[in-house]
């Protein structure tokens, strides 16, 4: 079967980091051959969120910040299933921040990219929870007056067994990246940075190029206290890369007939199964 | 015979347990049973009281009139006291009041011999055994059902001291038991088990916690993913993930949770994802009395959700109700595509009553999915245009090739966002379209009972039916003419047989849980049949034959 994704035509504006992130996912899906019947994109409302419906695998787009609760109902439901959550940092981090702290806790295997572009586009710049402080929005005319989220450092203190940053201006890197978080057994948290070209006159691609470091290839990633210092440099540079990476058991895991039984979808189910159930009341 | 001992106390007392004991023991001599329970919001103190009725005769309802106090504390007489019959009896630890006309037993005394405080109510319950000249191996096999093997022992040493506590009354006999004695939320559950439900998710609020309380008892042996997620936002979202992904979901909250999914109930509805929906009523607004019963939110599963689209709503009616239509509702969803609202309320959530065995045989499990061959297109069309409006469903991962897109946003017949004019009203068209095939063949009438063409015509919805029974049964035995009809179907409105009736009938009588008579607005809203009459109730508490037929007669020349 082809492995082959086809894409339809967005309606972002020229130059938006999207473009390049749905060609990193393109790329990162088709090398992992995984079939575009076994991999649903879910997503909220957003930019970002237009997604499913301009790459052609299964989609679910569904509600602003509530991308997460159907993708692990979908992830649990059928684990042959690749299932890829993918927002922008209002959805994820504002609307859905209540979904974002307790799915870090489930461990669910799902990769969720976080398109970070600090702002909020779809209705046109207004503050987002990851614009820094002081900076001047569409309805912040004095500038936004609350420090900003701090994702990875977030994803890290729950807990999650993945936590990285790309960037939408290096395809290769953002591939091997998403390979690296899809292939991850548990909840992946990559935050991808992209630049707003429309809404963001502050994170722009060059901001980002200056702003940004990679991580060195002797970076140890099993290194919980070194991870969450990377998590929190901000000012003298930005990391990106895999910050954190170790095993955990995932939540599907720990249900035993859906670790060594089919998925649930493939269930068999008979009414006549749950009579013996009625003993307990006679 | 027909007999309802009160048992009354403080949370924590052991109320619980003397009632289970009891009716449990009671219906396996084959009597009906009946059991109120009165819940206030606390977990320790305050007042709580449970009302065990028995009888030879069928039950649907609790009594106004108590033939026995079982007072656990003093207080438990000073309330109940005005309802006890003349010939009724009052018993408690001796400990308590001191009142001659009590008979007080040594309960504590032996709980302290036997070292352990806990056992005294089973004392108690010892003391009724031998009253009621009930078979003391029943009674010991039944605190091997209720309390379990670990506490059994001690328990049936506390049953023996208290056998010879009171003077025996009377020799029930024993008769072949063939009923089951459940409450409404373990019906609901089970008729959920029933129809292959896979996936609940859920967040606890009282009263639809108990629900997922007994499925996650039964998770693991019927293989049910059970979570208990952070908020009531995440749990029918969740659901609906699953059920998009095949597997059957359900959810269930009370107003107050019911009120944060309404967001997602839309999302149902344009996604036309397939999804049973559970509002255990209480009263509101808000937090309102959180262990209480009322019937206020029809309208609001009604409306609830933005925007327009089709939806069915179901009122359980009793326990055997609430199997079978719990059972029916994923059916629907997965034919129509749409969210089947249940309502429930947690005067049925909580009495438990003995009915028929379910037969399991009648459930079918029927999925309305598509198959390879339906989807005939290149690139699969989930909204495809159809007669019916029901597109053919696939569900992900199961076709190679066929990828299945859902969408918030107004969407095309492949599921991408489309704003087009002439689309969204096709596809609105589509969507709504679904009710028309859904009232011809699946909408049922309301049950009907009483007197053919009745003079007067009780309407009525949801567990209002267990009052309303004994009502017209009571009437007509004295010679009036009644008949009641008894809403399960609630939306679409089923409006046949109330045109019918409401022809024929002088009087037009609406008897609901709620301020504002929201049945009657349906009604007229609906049909062209008007009420003559209504008796609204909205203290919290349910509504009892007595009170009906007193409140009946107050307002209608009989």
């Amino acid at each position: 079967m082809s492995c082959e994704y086809k894409v339809y035509d967005p309606s972002w504006c020229p130059g938006c980091g999207n473009f390049m992130i749905r060609t990193a996912l393109k790329q990162a899906l088709e090398e992992l051959n995984i079939e575009p019947h076994n991999a649903v994109i879910v997503s909220g409302i957003g930019q970002a969120a237009k997604i499913p419906h301009y790459i052609g695998a299964n989609g679910f787009n569904g509600l602003h910040g509530r991308a997460l609760p159907p993708a692990i109902g979908a992830k649990l439901s059928n684990k042959n299933l690749t299932v890829i959550v993918q927002s922008g940092d209002g959805d994820t981090y504002g609307e859905g921040g209540n979904h974002f702290i307790h799915t870090i806790r489930r461990n669910v295997d799902i990769a969720h990219f976080v398109h970070d572009n600090q702002i909020y586009g779809l209705t046109k710049g207004q503050g987002s929870p990851t614009t820094a402080k002081g900076q001047k929005t569409t309805l912040q005319f004095d500038g936004v007056k609350l420090e900003p989220v701090k994702p990875v450092a977030l994803s890290l203190t729950m807990g999650a067994g993945f936590v990285a940053r790309g960037f939408s201006g290096d395809i290769p890197h953002l591939v091997k990246l998403m390979k690296e978080a899809i292939t991850y057994k548990g909840y992946a948290h990559l935050d991808i940075f992209q630049p707003c070209v429309v809404w963001n006159k502050v994170n722009t691609f060059k901001w980002y190029k200056e702003h940004t470091y990679y991580l060195p290839d002797d970076y140890d990633y099993t290194n919980y206290d070194e991870a969450y210092k990377k998590a929190l440099e901000w000012d003298d540079g930005i990391p990106l890369g895999i910050l954190y990476k170790v095993e955990k058991e995932t939540y599907e895991d720990s249900f035993d007939f859906i670790k060594n039984g089919p998925p649930l979808v493939d269930a068999t189910l008979d009414p006549m199964d749950a009579e013996n159930l009625m003993k307990d009341f006679y | 015979m027909d007999y309802t001992i009160l048992v009354g106390g403080a949370a924590g007392q052991g109320i619980d347990t003397v009632v289970h004991l009891l009716e449990r023991t009671i219906k396996r001599h084959g009597y009906y049973i009946f059991t109120y329970k009165n819940f206030m919001s606390m977990v320790r103190g305050g007042h709580n009281f449970m009302q065990v009725r028995f009888s030879d005769k069928p039950l649907t309802s609790y009594s106004s009139k108590l033939d026995m106090i079982f007072a656990l504390n003093e207080e438990t007489i000073m309330l109940h006291r005005d309802r006890l019959k003349p010939e009724g009896i009052v018993i408690l630890d001796n400990e308590i009041a001191k009142a001659e006309e009590f008979n007080h037993l040594p309960l504590t005394q032996i709980a302290k011999e036997l070292n352990n405080q806990k056992v005294y109510p089973t004392v108690g319950f010892g003391a009724l055994v031998n009253y009621f000249g009930l078979s003391l191996d029943i009674a010991e096999e039944v605190i091997d059902h209720v309390l379990g093997t670990k506490i059994s022992d001690i328990n049936k040493q506390a049953l023996h001291k208290g056998y010879n506590m009171l003077e025996r009354k009377y020799n029930l006999e024993k008769k072949e038991d063939k009923h089951i004695l459940i409450n409404g939320n373990q019906a609901l559950a089970l008729g959920a088990i029933a129809a292959g439900c896979k996936y609940y998710c859920g967040y606890p609020m009282t009263p639809s916690s108990s629900v997922m309380t007994y499925m996650s008892t039964k998770a693991n042996e019927m293989g049910i993913v059970v979570d208990q997620i952070e908020d009531e936002v995440g749990a029918l979202n969740m659901a609906l993930g699953a059920s998009y992904a095949g597997v059957r979901a359900m959810t269930g909250s009370s107003g107050g949770g019911f009120a944060l999914m309404t967001e997602a109930l839309s999302l149902a509805g344009i996604t036309e994802i397939p999804i049973v929906v559970f509002n255990a009523q209480r009263p509101g607004p808000a937090t309102g009395l959180a262990t209480r019963t009322e019937q206020a939110d029809l309208r609001f599963m009604i409306h609830a959700g933005h925007g327009e689209f089709p939806r069915m709503v179901i009122a359980l009616r009793s326990p055997d109700d609430a199997f079978y239509q719990t059972a029916r509702a994923f059916n629907l969803a997965e034919k129509y595509q749409i969210p089947v609202l249940l309502m429930t309320e947690e005067y049925l959530t909580d009495y438990s009553m003995t009915i028929e065995p379910f037969d399991f045989g009648r459930i079918t499990i029927d999925r309305y999915l598509a198959t390879e061959d339906d989807v005939a297109d290149e690139r699969y069309k989930r909204y495809k245009f159809t007669e019916s409006g029901i597109s053919p469903r696939l569900i992900p991962g199961k076709v190679p090739g066929k990828v299945v897109l859902v969408d918030s946003h107004e969407h095309n017949e492949y599921g991408n966002i489309e704003e087009n004019a002439e689309n969204r009203t096709k596809m609105m068209d589509k969507r709504m379209k679904k009710l028309e095939a859904l009232m011809k063949e699946d909408i049922q009438e309301p049950w009907f009972i009483g007197v053919d063409n009745p003079e007067n015509l009780i309407v009525c919805w949801g567990a209002t039916y267990g009052a309303v029974k004994e009502t017209v049964d009571r009437l007509n035995n004295e010679g009036h003419s009644f008949g009641a009809l008894i809403y399960g179907d609630i939306w679409p409105f089923p409006t046949k047989t109330i045109n019918k009736l409401g022809r024929i009938a002088n009087n037009i009588i609406d008897i609901e849980q709620n301020a504002t008579g929201q049945l009657e607005s349906l009604i007229n809203e609906k049909t062209s049949t008007k009420c003559s009459h209504r008796i609204l109730k909205y203290d919290g508490r349910p509504f009892n034959a007595d009170e009906i037929v007193e409140r009946i007669i107050c307002q209608i020349e009989l």
